[in-house]
């Protein structure tokens, strides 16, 4: 049995506006492992970034604030933790990159300067010891010329330059787990490449467990052991990589993976789910795919589905999949298959 | 940095030449003939004419204007027609007055316009936010007269605390050296002197900075709160800062740079405009001195005095834009 280093317990992380309360993360559950890369996909809107600034505790508050829900980090419950507490777990234990390379540093500090703020904040050392440091990581992420740019500007730097310089930073203090928010999105192929294949090195060489939110697929098949599937505020499937592509089950990933462009296939139109995806609403009853779902039946826009689950450690949010409605599953599973 | 301080200086040329094209150009509209104004009513024709030979105004105003220049140049900025005195020597003292006041008022409005924005950012919505805002609408809402009035008849009539007018103990004078009075005092190594003097300047400062500081206040809590609402603060945060390196470290250094552009304008116009809170405090600044010229139609003083004015608002302009390329290294033109 894996470690598991973190884990999410119905969280629930609701904001509180002028419209009303906004339940963006509605209950998720999920872990990582030891070592593991997990991919949280699901489309814009659907709570990843709520998610992942909740396990950060850095959720603007207000309007926002997690309501309920465990987030257990090595045995510890973050949501109870004190500010002090996170203050000595956030970029060090767990650290967190952003999508927007070009506006996540400081832009009046140096490299060097913002390196080592995050080397001393939580190790002992001389700013001497810090700026060596900061220089070896900056070689370890792939930098051409480390010395020169410790001592840049980050506008200077290219945008993929940048992210990796957000990763260095993220991995100096060697965290247990790194959350990369839609790290590549903003960055063009090519450079999207590179990133992944640092990152993988990274979790490969030191073992930092990554939590990688995106809604790319290509990304997910890239470098993820596991695959968390979100949909308006919930985890709606979860599975090996290699299964979800293959096999999704969840009538929602079933839709997102018949949308991936397919190399060997000539299709003339690229498959898109019907509808767009509703604003997370406090106090929906049913399926929150229901309105957009094709094999939608009446249970589904009267009752809540649980997460049910199934072989290999896998867990499907859909009625299909409950037991004691089995024989609607079979039946349905044969008319995806004709 | 220091190509850039060239640049800077070098575009500074064509200002100063529009400048004294403006200030050249005052005598020339003034209604009537400058010999007749300076002579009066009941000149003789024949006295005009020598004064306006003496004077060259007889030359093309292209000659004219090269003279004046190359006067400037020199460091001559003419003579008053009131007291005969070179303008040069005579205008220091109320430059320097006014120099000081400002200083002491701009230095009373940054300090507490920056701390209070800071404050009311971090605690947003909370009852110091609240109150120091309101305060903040109120300093900027309030007639200066006003103020310099209430403040004279409290801290000085009632209670005493504070004298009321002037720049120092006019019974005990002292010998000026720099004519700026705090660095006299400190020269002359007389510290009872020292204190009296920064009693004097506590009354007008606050008057004339109560505006600069509301200003200063509501601008650098907007700004904080924009800022603390962007990526790299996020990213501080996500590095496990605590709130202080947050706010006073990442986040002011950002904030900054509009807060600077309004100390700017506001030091400009306090250095050029404080003709009211001169009066109301006896103040002998620059603005009481052009003021007085008017009234006597000293033209070459107002001359000057507008030259002056003009000039320091051009070096202030100059200074803020060197500390803004000294703040954010985008900077490059
Ligand atoms: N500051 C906020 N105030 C109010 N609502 C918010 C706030 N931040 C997020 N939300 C709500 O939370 C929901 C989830 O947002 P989130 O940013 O987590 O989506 P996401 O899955 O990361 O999408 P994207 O792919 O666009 O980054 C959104 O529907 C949004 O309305
Ligand atoms: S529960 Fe019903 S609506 Fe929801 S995904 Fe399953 S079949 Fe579709
Ligand atoms: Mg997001």
């Amino acid at each position: 049995m894996p470690e598991t280093i973190l884990e999410l317990n119905e969280l629930h992380t609701h904001f509180f506006t002028d419209n009303g309360e906004i339940p963006a993360v509605d209950g998720v559950s999920l872990s990582v492992n030891k070592g593991e890369v997990v991919g949280i996909v699901g489309e814009s809107g659907c709570g990843k970034s709520v998610t992942s600034l909740s396990i950060m505790q850095l959720i603007p508050q207000p309007p926002g604030k997690i309501v309920s829900g465990e987030i257990n980090f090595k045995g510890e419950n973050l949501a109870n933790s004190s500010n002090k507490r996170m203050k000595q777990i956030r970029g060090n234990e767990i650290s967190m990159i952003f999508q927007e390379p070009m506006t996540s540093l400081d832009p009046l500090f140096t490299i060097g300067n913002q390196l080592r703020e995050a080397i001393q904040l939580h190790n002992k050392m001389s700013k001497k010891e810090a700026s060596d440091r900061a220089l070896d990581m900056l070689e370890m992420v792939g930098i051409p010329r480390p010395k020169e740019v410790l001592s840049e500007y980050p506008h200077q730097l290219s945008g993929g330059m940048r992210q990796r310089v957000m990763i260095a930073m993220a991995m100096s203090c060697d965290p247990e787990i790194l959350i990369a928010d839609e790290p590549t999105t903003a960055l063009d192929v090519t450079i999207q490449a590179q990133i992944l294949d640092l990152m993988k090195k990274l979790n490969q060489e030191k073992d930092t467990a990554i939590m990688l939110i995106t809604h790319d697929l290509g990304v997910v098949a890239e470098i993820c052991d596991r695959v968390v599937v979100m949909y308006s505020g919930q985890v709606v499937e979860e599975g090996t990589t290699r299964e979800i592509l293959k096999d999704p089950k969840h009538p929602y990933s079933q839709g997102l993976i018949k949308s991936l462009p397919k190399i060997h296939e000539r299709e003339q139109k690229l498959y898109s789910i019907p509808g767009t995806v509703p604003k997370p609403k406090m106090g929906v009853k049913g399926c929150r795919f229901a309105q957009r779902c094709p094999m939608a039946f009446e249970r589904c826009f009267q009752e809540d589905p649980e997460l049910y689950p199934l072989e290999n450690n896998r867990r499907s949010r859909c009625f299909l999949y409950d037991d004691a409605k089995r024989e609607v599953t079979e039946n349905a599973n044969a008319d995806i298959r004709s | 940095m220091f190509a850039y301080t060239m640049r800077r200086l070098l575009m500074l040329i064509p200002v100063l030449i529009g400048m004294t094209l403006i200030t050249f150009s005052i005598v020339h509209l003034i209604p009537g003939n400058p010999a007749q104004v300076i002579l009066g009513e009941t000149a003789t024709a024949e006295a005009m004419q020598n004064l306006e030979e003496s004077m060259g105004l007889n030359e093309p105003y292209a000659v004219q204007y090269f003279i004046y220049v190359q006067d400037l140049l020199q460091g001559d900025l003419g003579t008053s027609l009131r007291s005969k005195a070179e303008i040069a020597k005579e205008i220091w003292p109320y430059i320097a007055a006014t120099f000081e006041l400002t200083f002491f008022a701009m230095l009373f409005a940054i300090f507490i316009g920056v701390n209070a924005g800071i404050i009311s950012a971090w605690k947003q919505n909370s009852w110091f936010d609240f109150l120091a805002m309101l305060f903040a609408l109120i300093g900027v809402s309030m007639p200066v007269f006003w103020l310099a009035l209430m403040e004279q008849w409290i801290f000085a009539q009632e209670l005493s605390w504070f004298p009321a007018t002037g720049r120092q103990d006019n019974r005990d004078p002292m010998e000026p050296i720099t004519y700026f009075f705090v660095i006299d005092s400190i020269l002359h190594m007389d510290f009872t002197r020292v204190i009296t003097t920064l009693k004097h300047l506590v009354l007008p400062s606050i008057a004339l900075g109560t505006i600069p500081m509301a200003i200063i206040a509501r601008m650098t809590r907007s700004s904080m709160l924009e800022v603390m609402k962007s990526d790299y603060i996020r990213t501080v945060k996500a590095k496990g800062s605590g709130q202080f390196l947050v706010i006073y470290k990442h986040a002011l250094k950002n904030a900054f740079i509009p807060v600077l552009t309004v100390i700017g304008l506001q030091t400009g116009v306090l250095l050029g405009g404080a003709i009211l809170t001169e009066t109301i405090f006896s103040w002998p600044g620059i603005g009481s001195y052009v003021y007085q010229a008017i009234n006597y139609r000293d033209y070459p003083v107002i001359q000057s005095g507008i030259l002056v004015v003009a000039f320091i608002f051009v070096i202030i302009n100059l200074v803020v834009d060197l500390m803004y390329k000294f703040i954010d290294p985008r900077i490059s033109y």
